[in-house]
């Protein structure tokens, strides 16, 4: 067990590391794509480990996850298109919205379980997206251009690359941290609990459906900060962020990493995102090669990459 | 009559066209050890089920401490201070021994809407789960994950987290299922020492523990009572013997 611990936070710790020295490697280098790469993993990274708060620890398949990126790209990107570009304004604007969303689609989904929870949480993203579609003052179908980014007053400048690097990155780690410290808390001991034996922990006390909505709206709050830097990134949002095979992305990088582990959903975004990137300059196809992969991982290595790794390391 | 902890009356419950629980009125006295026997198939899962929130009746209601508590939900219930223990185990089966007690302290401990601290350092919630495993001889097992505890000490584990929910009456469903002889004697020693400290509703298949331990019996045939006393008399009751007998038919006419 020591050892698998061990092998775990190595790997972990030079990940950490890795991200931490990129934008130097970026400069010496001069390689400037692999940081706007980056930039986009860590990204996803974010939206990855707020899902696996859910899903992971709590046990609820959410297949809705992409909306909060769009509701939190959308705040962004209406604002600074109705002329406020103020990043303090934007950001809590992108946070209260996905909470309020998920709030709401928690409230209803929440009733469900199993493969209906999975398929209202979808339907409801869904409504989101087409929602999006119709918006169209924001563009619509094509999606609504960012002209100029989130402004904090010069406090950092979002338009410089290794700022907007560290930023997401240090949104990614606070993220991952705030995510550990609620996971061995009273409140993530409760949640962790109901996915193990709801009836038992309705017998000894606890009312189930507050603490898992709590939790879902932690997530889509998460998620919805993953979608303002995400607009940020790309000076654009579109509804495609919020369509349906964008959860199912974002599904595939935690059960990838490792369902339930903290660091798992940064692995696994980084090694889905990587993977998309190396093969889609291979061939076209690419989601050819990537299927009976990632259908291997699951397959054989039970528990993600983090569960291969704790594997590996026992024998 | 001495004031009744638990009332319940003319309790129903139906599955299609069956009545699992028909017409059913009881009555738990503060302080006594009450079993409900009967044949397989009597109700007395579906009653114990109805009495903890699990399941809803179609008619009749269940008062708790001078409360109705009819319709409250499980977890409402167990907070006035109503505890059980399940016939198939169910327990957190990925968490150690110790947390699955320790969330059930933590559960009679306010709400748990804290984000922040380590709930695995609460000192004062390990105490608490510490002590109740000791209570019932599992103290060196408490950092066991639960799947990896023998079945008998998974029935005691389930005893241990009833117990630490501070319960007033505790809800026993065939604590010795599935025990070997030496585990269930271990059970009835808790067991009499348990009977001192709460009120106690006890299902059991175990004749010779019912017998041993229970001030009272209700005895359960097809969902109903067809007798309520002392052992002694449930011993002599003709009717509780036809139904033991076998002679179901006999008994169907008395009802």
């Amino acid at each position: 067990m020591i050892a698998s611990f061990n092998a775990r936070n190595l790997v972990a710790a030079l990940v950490i590391a890795g991200l931490l020295l990129l934008p130097l490697y970026a400069s010496i280098s001069g390689n400037v794509f692999v940081l706007t790469l980056f930039t986009r993993i860590v990204i996803f990274a974010l939206a990855a480990s707020s899902l696996n708060l859910i899903m992971g620890y709590g046990g609820m398949m959410s297949f809705g996850h992409a909306a909060y990126l769009g509701i939190g790209g959308y705040a962004v990107g209406i604002l600074a298109h109705e002329g406020i570009g103020s990043g303090f304004i934007q950001w809590p604007v992108a946070l209260l919205a996905s909470a309020l969303f998920a709030l709401v689609i928690g409230a209803l989904s929440l009733r469900t379980r199993g493969v209906y929870f999975i398929m209202i949480t979808l339907a409801f993203a869904q409504m989101a997206y087409y929602v999006a579609t119709g918006l169209a003052p924001y563009g619509g179908d094509d999606g609504l251009t960012i002209y100029k980014r989130s402004d904090f007053a010069g406090l950092i400048n979002l338009s410089n690359r290794v700022q907007f690097y560290y930023l997401c990155l240090f949104c990614l780690f606070g993220g991952v941290y705030l995510i550990w410290r609620i996971v061995n808390s009273r409140f993530g001991l409760v949640v962790q609990g109901l996915r193990s034996n709801e009836q038992r922990m309705q017998a000894i006390g606890f009312p189930a459906k507050r603490y898992r909505l709590v939790c879902f709206v932690i997530a889509g709050t998460l998620c919805g900060l993953a979608g303002a830097l995400l607009a940020n990134n790309t000076d654009f949002v579109s509804p495609a962020v919020m369509y349906w095979t964008r959860s199912g992305d974002l599904m595939v990088m935690v059960i990838l990493g490792g369902m339930g582990s903290l660091f798992g959903p940064v692995l696994g975004a980084i090694v889905y995102l990587l993977l998309e990137e190396a093969l889609s300059q291979v061939t076209e196809y690419w989601a050819l090669i990537m299927g009976p992969l990632l259908l291997l991982i699951v397959l054989f290595g039970r528990g993600g990459i983090m569960g291969l790794l704790g594997r590996l390391s026992r024998g | 009559m001495a004031d009744s902890l638990l009332r319940v009356e003319n309790l129903v419950r139906r599955f299609g066209g069956i009545a699992a629980t028909d017409n059913l009125s009881l009555d738990v006295i503060s302080g006594e050890l009450h079993a409900i026997i009967g044949p397989n198939g009597a109700g007395k899962t579906t009653l114990i089920s109805q009495l903890t929130g699990q399941l809803s009746p179609n008619s009749g209601t269940i008062h708790f401490a001078g409360q109705d508590i009819t319709r409250l939900p499980a977890w409402r219930r167990s907070a006035l201070g109503l505890a059980r223990s399940f016939q198939i185990t169910s327990l957190l089966p990925d968490f150690t021994a110790l947390d699955n007690v320790a969330l059930a302290a933590q559960a009679h401990d306010g709400h748990s809407f804290y984000f922040w601290g380590n709930a695995r350092k609460e000192k004062q919630l390990r105490h608490a789960a510490q002590s109740a495993l000791a209570r019932v001889g599992l103290a060196d097992r408490a950092d066991t994950l639960v799947s990896k505890l023998s079945h008998g000490e998974q029935r005691e584990l389930e005893l241990a987290v009833a117990l630490a929910t501070k319960p007033q009456l505790l809800l026993l469903d065939e604590p010795m299922a599935g025990l070997g002889t030496t585990e269930s004697a271990r059970m009835v020693k808790l067991l009499q020492e348990l009977r001192r400290e709460v009120t106690i509703v006890l299902v059991e298949h175990d004749m010779e523990a019912v017998f041993a331990l229970a001030d009272r019996i209700t005895v359960l045939v097809y969902g109903r009572v067809i007798a309520s006393d002392v052992p002694a008399a449930i011993r002599q009751n003709e009717e509780v013997r036809r139904a033991y007998l076998g002679e179901q038919h006999a008994v169907t006419r008395h009802g």
